[in-house]
């Protein structure tokens, strides 16, 4: 039995827009291993949500698989039922959705919310109401017994984040897919969740999918880290490869904008000077050719995915030295 | 909750004062002596003087108004000049037929209609939601006195399925004279909450928090019945709550074509004989109605809506 949890292949996205195909994720590869935490960096709009998304099949209606694989466990999610795919959402994969503000049903308790998840299992209504309450109080919030009867709009943003948390973890699944979850919290309680997904992590043994534009949480919690940039992967790595030794300028230019501690806030996204590509009319060439102050003439062809050493690939013709030589 | 629900009482109140004001003045300014009309032309000029008196048509017109309002406060709304009765006995004797003919109307178009518009909205841009929104907009064209009308050719002339007029005796005769004048108001009714509900529905339906709920694998039937419903049927109690004078309305045609008994035929009757005691305490009740039925509205709103409730 191998150890590959998730393994994405040449995964390409479109969006149906007026303007045409947009192009959300072009030619995709990576993969998660058995209780391995992968962090994915990039700005806004480089596709991150649309990949994770896509791993559970539940995007936007104008979405359309162009190609590639998205295997779990070896089989191909993408052309699974939709039945296969119920069973597999929640219970083996569970998401954090980015937006904690529209996550919950407003009109239903979050005891409610907390006890339908469990629909699969065999355990009275109180019992699962004992569940709900003691992963609340897991993910500290304090009484939760009381908390269980109020409605979503009674919580503040980051409460409700942390429930979302809390109803991620309650399956005690196998991938838990996670899209800034701590983009609404404060630095403390930042740190908080994070020594708490890692205690977990290490209890349950449960592989995380962990997408934060913060890079300081990445280095904090990941093994390994995807950089993507305008719906590509452009650089992949054991984290303290990456962070020591980028090997694409788009990485570079990310950790010089955001040291990354965890300790210090990096909110607002890391600014790097020019625009990104637009999705829908993507220039020949390399993607970050435009932004990159090291491009040359070879950027006008696409630099493919390389291996530069076991476990490091990075999309850039900067490290191919002995061809640029010729 | 408790604090929102005495508010929207006051308000309530507020408006049936405004509006019974502005009704007062509107029938005083009708042109036609009404003493004359009600006693004929062979009416003697002691006669008159009496009933002026006795309406107080002599005073000035805000004085009028105050009698009407200190009359209002004790139960009174004066007396019918024809029979002598009491206006409110009048008018609660009718009411009955009334609201039992809106209340079918509104229950069994609501009904179709939600469940026509849920089941659009969860198989969107197939055949039968095709088929549900051409049949809902023929059905939003159909006006309810054009409605009753055929109805009352097709089904009771005609075929001589129902009764084509009067209310019926006992629990079956009424139940069995309102089908077709509840589903003449109620026709147009159902096209147009089933493209309400399909909208909303189809709104919610791509908010976030159904997202979540699929994510966790909950059925698509459970989604759809009590993750999305609850919050795709709010906007068709406000309709219904703001639509109550059009229900109303149309009331009075369907009253007439069935030759039913209520207020809108009352009040048709009252003001051709220009009855203004009459006509004051229908249009009193009826008003009063509606203000009442927007103020349920946006209660059920605020309690099947925890997000309004705590906003007010
Ligand atoms: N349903 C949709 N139809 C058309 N375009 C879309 C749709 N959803 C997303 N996009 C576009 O696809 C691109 C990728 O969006 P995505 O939400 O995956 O980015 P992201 O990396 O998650 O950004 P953020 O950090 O802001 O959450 C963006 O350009 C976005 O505008
Ligand atoms: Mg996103």
């Amino acid at each position: 039995m191998s150890d590959t949890l998730l393994e994405i292949d040449n995964l390409s996205v479109d969006y149906e827009t007026e303007r045409g195909d947009l192009k959300a994720l072009r030619d995709i590869s990576f993969d998660v291993q058995k209780g391995e935490i992968v962090g994915i960096v990039g700005e806004s709009g480089c596709g991150k949500s649309t990949l994770i998304s896509s791993i559970l099949r539940l995007t936007a209606p104008n979405t359309r698989f162009r190609q590639g694989e998205v295997r779990f466990k070896g089989d191909d999610i993408l052309t699974k039922t939709e039945r296969q795919m119920r069973d597999l959402r929640g219970s083996d994969i569970s998401i954090v959705f980015q937006d904690p503000m529209q996550t919950h049903n407003p009109v239903l308790t979050i005891g409610r919310q907390l006890v339908d998840i469990q629909h699969r299992s065999k355990a009275t209504k109180a019992q699962k109401l004992d569940i709900a309450a003691k992963m609340l109080a897991a993910v500290g919030i304090p009484d939760p017994q009381a908390r269980l009867k109020q409605h979503p709009h009674e919580f503040s943003g980051g409460m409700r984040q942390r429930i979302a948390i809390a109803m991620a973890l309650m399956s005690e699944p196998d991938l838990l897919i996670a899209d800034e979850p701590t983009t609404a919290l404060d630095a403390t309680l930042e740190v908080q969740i994070i020594e708490r997904l890692k205690d977990l992590q290490s209890e349950m043994n449960c592989a995380i999918l962990f997408i934060s534009h913060h890079l300081g949480v990445i280095a904090e919690l990941c093994d390994r880290v995807v950089v993507m940039y305008a719906g590509a992967v452009v650089e992949s790595g054991d984290v303290r490869e990456i962070f020591h030794d980028p090997k694409h300028p788009y990485t570079r230019r990310l950790i010089e904008c955001d040291p990354g501690h965890i300790k210090t806030r990096a909110r607002i996204l890391p600014t790097i000077p020019g625009e990104v590509p637009d999705l829908a009319n993507l220039p020949d060439g390399c993607i970050f050719r435009d932004r990159c102050e090291q491009a040359t003439d070879r950027c006008h062809q696409v630099p493919a995915l390389e291996k530069l050493k076991e476990g490091h690939f990075a999309a850039c013709w900067l490290n191919h030295h002995e061809e640029a030589a010729t | 909750m408790f604090i929102y629900t005495v508010k929207r009482f006051a308000l309530a109140g507020l408006i049936l004062i405004v509006a019974v004001t502005a009704m007062f003045l509107m029938i005083r300014a009708v042109p036609g002596d009404p003493v004359s009309i009600m006693l004929g032309p062979r009416a003697t000029p002691e006669l008159k003087a009496s009933l002026i008196a006795q309406m107080a048509l002599d005073q000035p017109i805000w004085k009028q108004l105050l009698i009407y309002y200190g009359g209002l406060l004790r139960g009174d709304l004066g007396i019918d000049v024809f029979s002598g009765r009491s206006v409110v006995e009048i008018v609660f004797q009718q009411l009955p037929y009334t609201l039992e003919m809106i209340t079918l109307s509104v229950v069994w178009s609501a009904t179709l209609g939600i469940a026509l518009g849920a089941y659009a909205a969860a198989n969107p841009n197939t055949m039968i939601d095709r088929i549900a929104a051409a049949v809902s907009v023929s059905f939003v064209a159909a006006p309810a006195f054009v409605v009753a009308l055929l109805a009352l050719l097709i089904f009771a002339v005609q075929l001589q399925w129902f009764p084509a007029i009067g209310a019926g005796e006992g629990f079956w005769g009424r139940l069995n004279h309102l089908v077709l004048p509840s589903f003449a108001i109620g026709l147009s009714w159902v096209g147009y909450i089933a493209r309400l509900v399909r909208a909303s529905m189809l709104e919610v339906l791509g908010e976030g928090h159904i997202r979540t709920a699929r994510a966790f694998g909950i059925s698509e039937r459970r989604i759809i019945m009590s993750y999305a419903l609850r919050i795709a049927i709010l906007p068709v109690f406000t309709v219904i709550g703001v639509g109550m004078g059009f229900l109303l309305s149309s009331a009075v045609f369907t009253e007439i074509v069935f030759a039913r008994p209520g207020i809108g035929k009352l009040v048709i009757d009252s003001i051709t004989t220009r009855n203004y005691p009459v006509v004051m305490g229908t249009v009193l009740v009826s008003t009063g109605l509606f203000v009442l039925s927007t103020a349920i509205a946006d209660l059920l709103n605020a309690l099947l809506d925890p997000r309004a409730r705590s906003a007010k």
